[in-house]
């Protein structure tokens, strides 16, 4: 199952909760909730440990439109738009965690 | 593959219409079928052509309808939301008693009958909203 997450950690629990509560499978940081996916902010520990048992991946042009594409997690694959299309066609499910 | 898309955030207000345009363009790019873009709740604001943003600024209603001319995309408004918001066509004026009319070319109203029959008809259904 593809998880899209489009809100910062810092400003909505939604990814918090997704990691809390989903067996796994992988995860899309796209619009605001890219901001989990930079180096040392505060919730970088917990998206870390998550990485065993979530895929996680960002949107490239939301990640340089917020000028954070150098400094993305060790782990974090960026995609563009053909990237995000590719996810939900190879995941059978998907949820946008709005 | 056939998808469906879902807009559930009215344009210029965070992000949801820009992501779902960028993620539909990338679609047919692809060569996926998009079988309906269906907007429903502050999402049917995308649909009113009386829309002027600044000429700096991205036309977010017109790139949609664009987007519907050159694909054939059904871009599906739903008509309770669409209502309480003043997006009208001529059926709806007619039926309401209203002056006139704002809905953008390349959009129709209906109900949210065909919301469930895009998540039926397609393989993926995308929800972008706030």
């Amino acid at each position: 199952m593809l998880h899209i997450v489009n809100k910062s950690p810092f400003e909505r629990n939604s990814l918090d909760t997704l990691l809390d509560t989903s067996p796994g499978g992988a995860i899309l940081l796209i619009e605001d909730g890219v901001y989990a996916a930079t180096k040392g902010n505060a919730f970088e520990p917990k998206l870390k440990a998550a990485m065993d048992k979530f895929k996680v991946y960002a949107l490239q042009g939301d990640l340089e439109a917020r000028g954070i594409a150098d400094r993305v997690t060790d782990g974090v694959a960026m995609v563009d738009y053909g990237g995000f299309v590719d996810l939900v066609a190879n995941n059978k499910t998907n949820q946008s965690w709005l | 593959m056939k998808f469906s898309i879902v807009v559930n955030e009215g344009p210029y207000t965070h992000q949801a219409s820009d992501s779902a345009y960028h993620f539909t363009k990338a679609l047919l790019a692809k060569g996926h079928e998009v079988f309906r873009v269906f907007f429903y709740h502050d999402g049917v604001n995308n649909a009113t052509r009386l829309t002027t943003p600044p000429q700096d600024d991205r036309n977010i209603v017109n790139r949609w309808s664009k987007l519907a001319q050159g694909s054939e995309l059904d871009m599906v408004v739903c008509v309770a939301a669409a209502q309480r918001r003043g997006i009208v066509d001529e059926g709806e004026a007619k039926r309401n008693g209203k002056d006139s009319t704002n809905l953008a070319p390349g959009f129709r109203i209906s109900g949210l009958g065909q919301l469930i029959e895009a998540g039926i008809q397609a393989d993926r259904i995308v929800v972008f909203g706030d």
